[in-house]
C-alpha cells in the first residue's frame, strides 16, 4: 500500500468517526475513545509523512471515481504535502490527547465531537488533493467544519457574531480561490495539478491569480487586512479546537499558498516579491501590537497568530525574491526559515492555547485582569506556559530563535539582489521583523507576568487547581518539541531539506555533518548558531554559579512580607494590570496605528462617583475597510430593496431591457 | 595540544569578563565623582559590596515563586555567557562560533525576558512599573540593534564578530559614513539597554522614574549579587562589543599561533579600550541630564532612524 492510499484512508476514518460519534451518542465513555482514536489516527498521519519525506520526490498518487464524472478525484502525496501531513499529524494527534481530558468539562460534548474528527480528516484531504476541485471541496469542508466548531458555545453573543464574520470570510476566501483555480486551469479546464504546471500564462493572469491567492489562503491564514475574523473566531472555539486552528489551520492555509505560488504558478518574476514581504512584515507589527493591547488571553495569542502568519509570509515573500534572481542558496534559506517557522509555530502556539484551556478550565476565566499567581496554584501548568512564551518570544535557545536567527540571516543576503527596490525594501522590512519579535517578547511577559505570576486577582484565581493529567501530558510533549527542535535545530532543518530541494531547486548544506549540533546556513565564516552549546553553557553556567554560591558564601533563607520600597499595599487591585503593562508601547506605538487614545473621566466636585480613565484602542482595518464596504452593502441593499415590491409588468419589462441590454453588449464586443 | 591551548584561551576570556566587570563599574563611578568634585569610593567598592551580599541572608516576600530564586542565576549565567562570546582580547576563540552577533544579543533578550517576569513574580506596583518600562525600552532599542547589526552585516560580509573584527581592522574598511551611523545607534542602544542616563539612572533608587531598579527591588542577599554582576557584565559586554567593532586593533588571532607575550600586550590594550569606554561613559554622564519616561522613545528613535539610513546607504553605495 502506497503512502497516499494509507493516508486517505485513515482521513476517511476520519470523517467517519464524526457522524459515528452522533450515533453512539449515549455512551458515557464516547469522548475519549472518539479523540483517543483521532490521536491515533493523526499519529497515523505523523508517521506516514515522515515516511514519505524519506521517499522519491513525486511522492505516490492515487485516483479514486468519486467527485466531478469525467475527473474524478486525484489525491497524491508528494514532498510538500509530506512535511505538511506530519505538522497536521503532530499538531492533530497532540491536540485530541489533550482532548482526552479536556473534552469532559464541555457542557454538550457532541456539538464537538461530531465536528472535530472530520474536521481533522478534511485538512488531511486539502493536503492530499491533487486536482481543483478536490482541492477546493475539502478547503469548504473543512471552512465549514471549523465554522460549526467555532459555534459551539453559540448561546454567547460573541460566539454568534465570531460565526458569522467567520462565516462570511471563508466565504469569500473560497470564491478568491475558486477564481484562482479558474484562471490556473485555463480555457481547456485542466483542473488536475499535473496539467496547471505545465501551462503557459500570460503575466497578467500570473499577477491575478498571485492576488486571487493572497486573499484566498490569507484570509485563511490571517494575513492583514484579512485577519480581523480570526480574533474573533479562533479564541471562541473550544480550546482544544483554537490551538488546532491556531496551530494547524492555518498552516494548511499557508500550505494551499505554497503549492500554488511557488508550485503550479512555475517561475515568477521577481515583483511578486514585494507585495507579499510587505504585508508579512506589516502583519507582522500589527498583529503583535494588537496582542500586546489585548486583556483577554486567548484573543491576545489569535493576534500572535498573526503575527506569526505575517514572519512566514515574510519569509516565503524572501524565498520568492530570491528565486526569481536565481539566487538559490538564499532561496533555500528563506524557504528553509519559512517551513521551520511553520513547524515551531504550530508546537507552540498549539501549547499557549492549551495552557490558556486550562486556565480556563481551572478558573472559569480568559481575562487577565482577573488571573494572576497561578505559578502556585497551577505548577506544572505555569512551567509549560514558560516554555511556551519563551520559544514564541525568539529567545535562544528555544526553537522560536532558531527559525527567526535563520529568517534574519536570509534578509542579510539580500544584497545579492539587482533590483534596487527590492534592495531597499528588504533591510526595512527586517527591521520590521525584529521590532515584531521585541513586541513578541513584550507581549508575552505582560501575558505570563499578569496571568501567572503575582498575586491571584480574583477568588477564581486564588482557588484554581492543576489540570488533569491527559492535558499536562499534551503540554509536556509540545514543550519537549520546542526545546529540542531549538538545541537540534539541524536534525529539523535536514529533515526538511528535500522538500526545500523539491520546491526550491536548492537545499541547505547538510547541517549533520557539521560539529555538535550547530547550523551553519550559508559558510561558518558568515554566521553559525548552536542552540546545543548555548543550551549546555547557560545550564552549566547557572547551576555552577548557583552552587557555588550556596556552598562558599550564603544559603540562608527568611520569608518576610514583600518590601516594595516600604509601602506594600494588601490589595492585589494595586499590582501592575495588563492594561497598565500596555500602557507605555500604546502611548509611544499605539497612538497612531492603533488609534489609541485615553480620556480621565474626572467627576465634577461633589460628585462621588470614582474618577475612571477611559481606554480606547481599535484597529485600523475595521474602520478604514471593512465598515465602509459593509456600510455599502446595507446602502445598497436597502436601495434594492424597491425591486421586491413592483407588479409583474414592470419585472417583465426589466427582463426585457435588459436582455436587449446584453445582446447589444454582445453585438459591440463581437 | 592545540585544542587544550584554545579551550584555555576561552577559559582566560570567560574568566577576564567577569572579573573585570565590577571594576569598571568602580571606575566609572570614581571618575562620575570625580567630575562632580567628590573623592568618590574606591575602586574596588563593587567587590566589596558584591562580597558582602553573597554572604547575607536572603529576604524573600512571602509570595515569590520559584521563578524568583532561578531567575537571577539565569540571567548572570545568559549574560555571562554572552560576554564571553564577544572577542576581548582574542578572536577566534574555539567557540565562538556557537553564537554569532544576533544570538548574543537574543541572549540578553533571554536575560531580559527573565528579570521583567522577576519584577512581575512578587506582585508588586513597582515591579510591574518596571518590567513594562523595561519591555517598551527594549522592543524599540531591540529593532535599532538589529538594522545596526545589518549594516555591520553587509560592510562585514558576516554577523560573525570574529570575522567582523577582523574586516574591520584590515585596511579595506576606511571611512564610511554608514558606519558613523551605526556607531551612534550603537551607542545610543548600549546607553539604554544599561539602563544609564539619560534613559535610566543607576544610581537612583525610589523614584518613580526607575526602571532596573524597579524590577530588581525585592531582590537581597546573593540574589541581588547575581543581578548586580550580570547588570556590569552587560555595562562590559557592550563595551567590548563597540570595541571590538569600531577599535579592533590589537586583537590577537587565536588561530596564528601567537605567543604568550602576544596575548599579554592584547590583554593589556584591551584594558586600555574598557578604561577608555568607561572614563567616556562617565563623562557624557555627567554632561547630561536623565530624560523623563515618554522621551526616552524618541531618543532610541534617533538610533532607529539612524541605524536605518545607515543600511540604506550601504544599498546606495557600496563604499558610503
Amino acid at each position: 500500500m502506497a503512502a497516499v492510499d494509507v493516508s486517505v484512508l485513515l482521513a476517511a476514518c476520519l470523517l467517519v468517526l464524526g457522524p459515528l460519534a452522533v450515533v453512539l451518542q449515549r455512551q458515557p465513555w464516547l469522548s475519549a475513545v472518539v479523540y483517543a482514536v483521532a490521536a491515533l489516527l493523526c499519529a497515523g498521519f505523523a508517521l506516514v509523512g515522515l515516511v514519505a519525506l524519506a521517499g522519491p520526490a513525486s511522492g505516490s498518487a492515487l485516483v479514486l471515481p468519486i467527485g466531478l464524472p469525467w475527473i474524478g478525484a486525484h489525491l497524491r502525496l508528494d514532498l510538500l504535502s509530506s512535511f505538511f501531513l506530519v505538522v497536521l499529524g503532530l499538531g492533530g494527534s497532540i491536540t485530541s490527547l489533550y482532548a482526552i481530558g479536556y473534552g469532559r468539562h464541555e457542557h454538550a460534548p457532541l456539538r464537538v465531537l461530531a465536528f472535530y474528527p472530520p474536521f481533522l480528516g478534511a485538512m488531511a484531504l486539502v493536503l492530499l488533493a491533487d486536482d481543483a476541485y478536490t482541492f477546493l471541496l475539502s478547503w469548504e469542508v473543512m471552512s465549514l467544519l471549523s465554522w460549526a466548531l467555532v459555534l459551539t458555545h453559540h448561546r454567547e453573543e460573541d460566539t454568534r457574531t465570531a460565526g458569522y464574520v467567520y462565516l462570511v470570510m471563508a466565504g469569500f476566501g473560497t470564491m478568491a480561490l475558486l477564481l484562482a483555480f479558474g484562471l490556473l486551469a485555463g480555457a481547456d479546464g485542466g483542473y488536475g495539478f499535473d496539467a496547471m504546471r505545465g501551462a503557459v500564462r500570460s503575466p497578467l493572469i500570473v499577477a491575478v491569480v498571485l492576488g486571487l491567492m493572497l486573499l484566498g489562503a490569507g484570509s485563511k491564514a490571517g494575513l492583514a487586512p484579512l485577519h480581523v475574523w480570526l480574533p474573533l473566531a479562533h479564541p471562541a472555539a473550544p480550546s482544544h479546537v483554537s490551538a488546532l486552528m491556531s496551530g494547524v489551520m492555518t498552516k494548511v492555509a499557508l500550505y494551499g499558498f505554497i503549492r500554488v505560488v511557488f508550485d503550479l504558478l512555475g517561475p515568477l518574476e521577481w515583483w511578486a516579491a514585494p507585495v507579499v514581504i510587505f504585508l508579512g512584515a506589516a502583519t507582522a507589527v500589527l498583529g503583535i501590537l494588537l496582542a500586546m493591547m489585548e486583556t483577554d488571553i486567548k484573543r491576545a495569542l489569535a493576534y500572535s497568530t498573526i503575527e506569526n502568519i505575517g514572519v512566514i509570509f515574510a519569509a516565503l515573500g524572501l524565498a520568492l525574491a530570491f528565486r526569481a534572481n536565481g539566487l538559490t542558496a538564499a532561496a533555500a534559506l528563506a524557504f528553509s526559515a519559512a517551513l521551520f517557522h511553520i513547524f515551531n509555530h504550530m508546537a507552540f502556539k498549539s501549547l499557549l492555547f492549551m495552557g490558556a484551556g486550562a486556565v480556563l478550565n481551572a478558573t472559569g476565566l480568559r481575562d487577565l485582569d482577573r488571573l494572576g499567581g497561578l505559578i502556585h496554584r497551577m505548577p506544572v501548568t505555569a512551567f509549560l506556559m514558560l516554555v511556551g512564551v519563551l520559544a514564541i518570544s525568539a529567545l535562544p535557545p528555544l526553537n522560536g530563535f532558531a527559525s527567526e536567527w535563520l529568517l534574519f540571516q536570509a534578509v542579510l543576503m539580500s544584497p545579492g539582489i539587482p533590483q534596487s527596490g527590492l534592495q531597499l525594501m528588504i533591510p526595512a522590512a527586517g527591521g520590521g521583523l525584529a521590532l515584531a519579535a521585541a513586541l513578541a517578547a513584550a507581549a508575552f511577559v505582560r501575558i505570563y507576568g499578569v496571568g501567572f505570576l503575582g498575586r491571584a486577582r480574583s477568588d477564581a484565581a486564588g482557588s484554581a487547581v492543576e489540570v488533569d493529567r491527559f492535558s499536562l501530558t499534551a503540554m509536556g510533549i509540545l514543550a519537549a518539541i520546542c526545546v529540542l527542535a531549538g538545541i537540534f535545530p539541524g536534525v529539523v532543518l535536514d529533515a526538511m531539506a528535500p522538500v526545500v530541494q523539491a520546491v526550491i531547486g536548492g537545499r541547505l548544506p547538510v547541517q549533520a555533518n557539521e560539529s555538535l549540533f550547530t547550523i551553519v546556513p550559508i559558510a561558518e565564516a558568515r554566521s553559525s548558531y548552536n542552540g546545543f552549546l548555548v543550551f549546555i553553557f547557560v545550564a552549566f553556567c547557572a547551576s555552577a554559579a548557583s552552587w557555588a554560591v550556596h556552598r562558599f558564601a550564603s544559603r540562608q533563607l527568611r520569608r518576610a512580607p514583600a518590601w516594595d520600597c516600604g509601602f506594600p499595599d494588601a490589595s492585589t487591585m494595586t499590582q501592575y494590570s495588563a492594561g497598565g503593562m500596555a500602557q507605555p508601547l500604546r502611548r509611544v506605538l499605539g497612538s497612531t496605528l492603533l488609534a489609541a487614545r485615553e480620556r480621565v473621566e474626572m467627576p465634577e466636585p461633589g460628585d462621588r462617583r470614582p474618577a475612571r480613565l477611559v481606554v480606547r484602542v481599535a484597529d485600523l482595518v475595521w474602520q478604514v475597510i471593512y465598515l465602509p464596504i459593509s456600510g455599502l452593502v446595507g446602502a445598497v441593499a436597502t436601495r434594492m430593496d424597491r425591486l421586491q415590491f413592483l407588479t409583474i409588468r414592470l419585472y417583465l419589462s426589466l427582463v426585457f431591457g435588459l436582455l436587449i441590454l446584453l445582446l447589444i453588449g454582445l453585438m459591440l464586443w463581437q | 595540544m592545540a585544542i587544550v591551548a584554545a579551550l584555555m584561551i576561552q577559559f582566560v576570556q570567560m574568566l577576564l569578563v567577569v572579573a573585570l566587570a565590577p571594576l569598571l563599574l568602580g571606575l566609572v563611578r570614581k571618575v562620575k565623582a570625580r567630575l562632580m568634585r567628590r573623592r568618590g569610593a574606591s575602586l574596588i567598592q563593587p567587590y566589596r559590596d558584591l562580597l558582602r551580599l553573597m554572604r547575607k541572608q536572603v529576604v524573600l516576600a512571602d509570595n515569590a515563586s520559584w521563578l524568583f530564586r532561578v531567575a537571577p542565576y539565569l540571567i548572570f549565567a545568559a549574560t555571562w555567557v554572552a560576554a564571553a562570546l564577544v572577542p576581548t582580547f582574542a578572536t577566534g576563540l574555539h567557540f565562538s562560533w556557537t553564537a554569532d552577533l544576533i544570538a548574543i544579543v537574543a541572549l540578553l533578550g533571554s536575560a531580559r525576558f527573565f528579570l521583567a517576569l522577576a519584577g512581575m513574580d512578587v506582585g508588586t506596583s513597582f515591579g510591574g512599573i518596571g518590567s513594562s518600562r523595561e519591555m517598551m525600552i527594549s522592543s524599540l532599542a531591540e529593532p535599532a540593534m538589529m538594522l545596526t547589526v545589518f549594516s555591520l552585516a553587509l560592510v562585514a560580509g558576516s554577523t560573525q564578530l570574529s570575522t567582523v573584527a577582523e574586516y574591520m581592522a584590515s585596511p579595506a574598511v576606511g571611512l564610511r559614513v554608514s558606519l558613523g551611523m551605526a556607531l551612534v545607534a550603537l551607542v545610543i542602544v548600549a546607553l539604554a539597554e544599561n539602563a544609564r542616563i539619560p534613559v535610566d539612572n543607576p544610581s537612583t533608587h525610589l523614584e518613580l522614574t526607575m526602571v532596573h531598579e524597579a524590577m530588581v527591588l525585592e531582590y537581597s542577599g546573593r540574589h541581588l549579587a547575581m543581578i548586580e554582576i550580570a547588570a556590569a557584565l552587560k555595562l562590559l559586554l557592550y563595551i567590548s562589543l563597540i570595541g571590538c567593532i569600531f577599535l579592533p586593533w590589537g586583537l590577537v588571532n587565536s588561530d596564528s599561533g601567537a605567543g604568550l607575550s602576544a596575548y599579554l600586550v592584547a590583554m593589556a590594550l584591551y584594558g586600555g579600550k574598557l578604561a577608555l569606554g568607561g572614563v567616556v561613559l562617565a563623562i557624557f554622564e555627567t554632561s547630561i541630564a536623565k530624560m523623563r519616561v515618554f522621551r526616552v522613545p524618541n531618543f532610541i528613535g534617533v538610533a532607529l532612524m539612524l541605524s536605518l539610513l545607515g543600511t540604506l546607504l550601504l544599498f546606495v553605495s557600496r563604499s558610503l
